[in-house]
């Protein structure tokens, strides 16, 4: 799909579904997804778009029961990782990818020391003795930007700060040197000031590392400050995917123009303060998605032809779109 | 002071909530939520209210509403002193203000149909009879855009966005003069925030509401505002109308927070001023201009005495020894 440069994962066709008492969630339904070597990918969504289920699918930290990667592929660094053991996979789960996520106090244990939970990854992957882990994990805390790690590291994690759980949380994460990182909404439930500081951080962890990065968000201001690529979901698919400069200058899909239209600006003219152009509806449930394209109900391009379900198209170089305005035939 | 065109004032207030210490500690200590505002609520307008986390914008709303006592200080609405009110005087005040609230799962009673719900409210305050009561409630979920059907259904066969409308006509029943909405879009999806935000805007022409919008988006803050306060550590750093707010800020921390708030077009080249460092504990505030600690532009004053709200520009208050010595 368009992007050159060595290919660290490639998503084919994942499929991932939940079955639960109402019927089949069909919470990731096709998706097709890439990253190359070093580069950022953003996908960007609202709730229930699956991006949050393709991050899990493919650390294979779905649920099961109910939930159950029903067919696809998953390859990183040459390996379908979705035909490995569960032995094997747990070599690969913080060690190679590494992932961190929204709410950082619900993720770290509270009855353990902080430096105890960065130690324990080192102790388990590279290792170490109890002794070079904790000092490993001393230098892990001051890289994040911790001061007075020494003593930091001894706290628990109610005596830390929002901003300081998510550093931990990242110092965690980057502990064994991971090919790729996946951050899951890493800043929703942070302060904007320390927000800036967090995407700064990873930015800057990630140049120094040559490391990839999955940004999982719902803030297109986010997306537009951090990543290269981006995938746009809905409803478990991608509906579009290409740069981020293209994607914000000339957006192809109805849902992504209306999504950049219903978000309030601050760069723009503060004299006309225009109505926003909301996208009528709701976001759809997964249990009852409409036949044929899933945004048709709340498209206003609609015609006969959305009855079908349109496939993920390259409409021009690099630009790739699911919906039948624009793909020619 | 009292000009007309307030809706309410707010003189000094004081909020400090008591911590309780250790059993043999004698030193008791306060988180001070609110120290010493001083602000007005324009009849008609959309005051905007925004700050990080633990500011005090949330304390301030709810000590406008009496929703929690004051330590010190006063509120007027309508040019009387609400704190004297009792009992009776207290629950007509309340039919006047109303409050929409972030969490649209947790706000609502589960038990309970949207329309006994909204209705709730007039039957509090002995509005109508059983069916005029009823006409009101369909006439309110026809106005927030919820369908007459749904009348029946409970809370939890809705999406956050169709729950924050039924919040909405709940806080319109009693046609109250002032709402308080805390962070009333913020636990809603992207596109339904528009919606959200456009049925409030809506509703303020057709029902000359006067708002108190506090938020801490501050693009989603500026978008419905007419005016704008910045809240840090329980103090205004600065007021002033939303684009001279925002165009042209003044205090060094509205700079930080519009800096900081990413903006979503990846061709523009933006310098970011990023903060050092946490924002202080209101247990114990830093001396003297309480943003200090983490301010790029402090100097001498700053860290002794607390700088007043001055007005530099035509309504544009601003609270920083940058724009000269305490008068």
């Amino acid at each position: 799909m368009g992007e050159t440069g060595n290919l660290l994962l490639k998503i084919r066709n994942l499929h991932t579904y939940f079955y639960t008492d109402d019927g089949v969630a069909k919470a990731v339904d096709g998706v097709d997804l890439e990253l190359v070597e070093g580069g950022t990918l953003g996908v960007v969504g609202e709730s229930g778009c699956g991006k949050s289920v393709t991050a899990l699918s493919v650390m294979r930290l779905i649920p099961d029961p109910p939930g159950k990667i029903i067919q696809g592929k998953i390859v990183f660094g040459g390996k379908d990782l979705l035909t490995l053991s569960e032995a094997e996979m747990r070599k690969i789960r913080g060690r190679s990818i590494s992932m961190i996520f929204q709410e950082p106090m619900t993720s770290l244990n509270p009855v353990f020391q902080i430096g105890d939970q960065i130690s324990e990854v080192l102790t388990l992957h590279e290792g170490l003795s109890k002794k070079e882990a904790w000092n490993r994990s001393i230098e892990m805390l001051k890289m994040v930007g911790i001061s007075a790690a020494e003593r930091r590291i001894m706290e628990y994690p109610h005596q830390l700060s929002g901003g300081m759980r998510q550093r931990v949380m990242i110092a965690m994460a980057l502990a064994c040197s991971p090919k790729l990182m996946i951050a899951d909404e890493p800043t929703t439930a942070l302060d904007v000031t320390i927000q800036a500081q967090i995407l700064e951080l990873i930015n800057r962890l990630q140049r120094e590392k040559g490391m990839s990065v999955i940004l999982i968000t719902h803030n297109l201001g986010v997306i537009a400050e951090t990543a290269q690529m981006v995938a746009v979901m809905y409803a478990g698919r991608v509906v579009e995917y290409t740069d981020v400069r293209t994607l914000f200058a000339t957006p192809q899909h109805p849902y992504t123009q209306g999504l950049l239209k219903s978000i309030p600006r601050l760069d723009e003219d503060h004299a006309k303060k225009a109505k926003l152009e909301a996208i009528p509806g709701l976001v759809p449930s997964l249990l009852d998605l409409p036949p044929g394209c899933k945004f048709s109900n709340r498209c206003k391009y609609v015609f006969e032809k959305c009855g079908q379900e349109p496939p993920l198209e390259e409409v021009s170089t690099g630009h790739f779109g699911r919906c039948w305005l624009h793909i020619h035939q | 002071m009292n000009a007309n065109g307030n809706l309410v004032q707010v003189k000094k207030l004081k909020k400090f909530f008591p911590l309780r210490g250790h059993f043999f500690s004698r030193s008791k200590s306060f988180v001070q939520a609110v120290v010493g505002v001083n602000l007005e609520i324009r009849r008609g307008e959309t005051l905007g209210l925004v700050g990080e986390s633990g500011c005090g914008k949330s304390t301030l709303g709810r000590l406008i509403l009496r929703l929690e006592e004051p330590t010190e200080g006063q509120i007027f609405f309508e040019g009387e002193d609400i704190l004297q009110y009792k009992a009776e005087r207290l629950r007509q005040l309340r039919r006047e203000m109303q409050i929409i609230f972030q969490d649209p799962y947790s706000s609502l009673n589960p038990r309970k149909t949207i329309g006994s719900i909204i209705g709730e409210p007039l039957i509090i305050h002995n509005i109508g009879t059983k069916k005029e009561r009823s006409e009101r409630v369909l006439r309110l979920m026809e106005v927030v855009g919820l369908r007459p059907e749904h009348i029946n259904r409970y809370p939890h066969e809705f999406s956050g966005g169709q729950r924050q409308r039924i919040g909405i006509a709940r806080a319109l029943a009693l046609n109250p003069k002032l709402i308080i909405a805390d962070e009333p879009v913020s636990a809603l999806d992207v596109s339904i925030q528009a919606q959200v935000l456009n049925l409030l805007e809506d509703l303020q022409d057709e029902f000359h509401l006067t708002y108190l919008f506090i938020a801490h988006d501050l693009s989603v803050v500026e978008h419905i505002s007419d005016r704008v306060a910045v809240m840090h550590l329980g103090r205004i750093a600065e007021l002033a109308p939303s684009d001279g707010l925002y165009s042209r800020p003044k205090h060094p921390y509205t700079h930080a927070l519009l800096a900081a708030n990413p903006i979503p077009d990846p061709s523009l080249a933006r310098k970011r001023i990023l903060l050092q460092g946490e924002v202080p504990s209101p247990i114990n505030p830093p001396p003297g201009c309480n943003f200090h600690t983490r301010c790029l532009n402090r100097f001498d004053p700053c860290d002794k005495e607390v700088p007043v709200l001055r007005e530099v520009e035509p309504s544009h208050w601003v609270a920083c020894y940058l724009y000269g010595p305490n008068p």
